[in-house]
């Protein structure tokens, strides 16, 4: 693969060539590709932080009143039901074109994933571990913070990491309203028959992810030792 | 608020819906596009995961390739796809513009929850209840076809179903890479400026898309009562009429709560 081209050759990712993989296109368009990552980065960071937000106090109403719980659940499973190309525009009339839309749209995605796991993982923390808070003089918000929801870490980690991982790819539909991060690449690579650039943001699209994923799997360890070496 | 109003106008306007390239038109071409990519992913995922699961091998393939699944933007495959020479943006049939590249997409993506769920319902019918079958000397065919089958129907039905949930959200996403499908409806409306339009078809996509998901869960539930014999006998959640089909609980906090129970968002 030749870095330097000369003026008559066409590069690699020229419209007459057009390859797949071109290394020139990853030195000539760098600035692009780490524009569009950032961009990317940014939203699933902001979608997911506020599904975080959302997703707590609505697992909390769902645990202290039963009945509420089907109806929590049963609007995420049908805000999931949506198609992400469908959702955007129904957002569009309260939010705009803006990045919003798009951040919205998908901490609500995540909503469904992450309150399910919550509800679940409260759930899980067995009743004598309460009791014996409780005995111990815990008031409710101490019994929660300290002892429920560091429980109910691992699953609430998981459903984190499902979330990340389904918003980085959704990101990408974002392109719709142009806020779409390296979604934005794949729309115009496509609408330009430009293979290196579509090759390119898919290829880091699920980068992002793995790293992502990885990166959360760390701090899930980190956050919970006492749960090594009991299970994988 | 004027651009809800208009979009009512938009969807109460017959012309919009009839004829070539209307509504109608587009909703029955991406429903033909959905249940053809499911019934080939069906047909191509449900043996082999069901067969592994029998053998109580692959697994951790079978269990996390809805993991990897998830990873991949289907935007990005159906953007690579399209651009492929051997697939193309050429005509398929019935099935429109781009109707190979979105076919093969849909079908990839409706593979994951088909896979996981299949093998997990086989893999999770009890030791106990293998083992008498064992005992009434049923030979491995019988008691995959009068055991493990009807068993593992409940989760094999809620993976078919996460499936064509999934398989209508991309389809609709086909549309950004002049895909066919009701998606153009909202991709021509965002583009040229005509946003009831673009709403309207939204409007559209997510009607159909809740409908969907109400008549496969009721189909499911009518499966998992059909059987009332086998009710009961597994360790299973049979809550996966409420939820967006529960996979079996697969352990208490160990993290896998819901991994693989919830279908990938296109």
């Amino acid at each position: 693969m030749t870095l330097s081209t000369g003026a008559d050759e066409p590069s690699c990712y020229s419209l007459y060539v057009n390859e797949w993989f071109c290394g020139d296109y990853y030195v000539d368009r760098k600035q692009e590709l780490i524009d569009a990552t950032i961009d990317h980065l940014t939203i699933t960071a902001l979608a997911v932080l506020l599904g975080l937000a959302m997703a707590l106090p609505l697992a909390l109403l769902a645990r202290r009143f039963p009945r509420m719980e089907a109806t929590v659940l049963g609007v995420c499973t049908g805000i999931y039901t949506l198609p992400s190309l469908a959702l955007f525009p129904l957002l569009v009339p309260f939010t705009g074109l803006t990045r919003t839309t798009v951040v919205l749209g998908l901490a609500l995605y995540s909503l469904t994933i992450l309150v399910r796991n919550m509800v679940e993982g409260l759930r899980a923390v067995p009743d004598d571990v309460i009791e014996a808070a409780t005995g111990l003089g815990y008031s409710r918000s101490k019994l929660l913070w300290r002892v429920e929801l560091p429980l109910a870490l691992p699953p609430i980690m998981a459903g984190l990491r499902i979330a990340t991982v389904s918003t980085v790819a959704l990101t990408t539909v974002g392109a719709l309203v142009s806020y779409g991060g390296l979604g934005n690449l794949l729309f115009t690579g496509v609408d330009g028959d430009f293979r290196a650039q579509v090759m390119a943001a898919s290829l880091i699209c699920v980068a992002i992810a793995l790293v992502l994923d990885l990166l959360l799997l760390v701090v899930q360890r980190l956050a919970t030792p006492w749960s090594r070496g009991v299970r994988g | 608020m004027k651009l809800v109003i208009d979009t009512m106008a938009w969807l109460g306007d017959g012309a919009n819906w009839g004829g070539s390239g209307g509504l109608w038109h587009l909703m029955l071409q991406q429903l033909l596009l959905t249940f053809t990519a499911l019934g080939i992913a069906v047909v191509v995922g449900l043996p082999v995961a069901l067969w592994l699961g029998h053998l109580g091998r692959g697994g951790f393939l079978a269990i996390n390739v809805a993991g990897v699944g998830r990873a991949v933007p289907t935007f990005a495959v159906l953007a690579l796809l399209v651009m492929w020479e051997p697939v193309g943006t050429d005509h398929l049939g019935p099935y429109g513009r781009a109707g190979l590249a979105t076919l093969i997409a849909l079908a990839a993506f409706a593979l994951p929850p088909i896979i996981t769920n299949a093998y997990v319902g086989v893999d999770e019918v009890p030791r106990d209840v293998r083992d008498a079958a064992d005992g009434m000397g049923m030979s491995g065919w019988q008691k995959f076809t009068r055991v493990e089958l009807p068993l593992a129907l409940p989760l094999i039905a809620a993976g078919v179903r996460l499936a064509l949930v999934q398989v209508w959200a991309t389809a609709t996403i086909a549309a950004l890479v002049a895909g066919p499908g009701l998606g153009n409806v909202i991709t021509a409306g965002f583009y040229n400026g005509d946003y009831p339009k673009g709403l309207g078809g939204a409007v559209v996509v997510a009607v159909v898309a809740l409908i969907l998901e109400v008549s496969a869960a009721m189909v499911q539930r009518s499966l998992q009562n059909a059987r009332p014999d086998t009710r009961g006998d597994a360790p299973r959640d049979t809550e996966g009429g409420n939820h967006a089909g529960t996979t079996a609980g697969r352990g208490g906090v160990d993290g896998d709560v819901t991994d693989g129970s919830i279908g990938l968002r296109g």
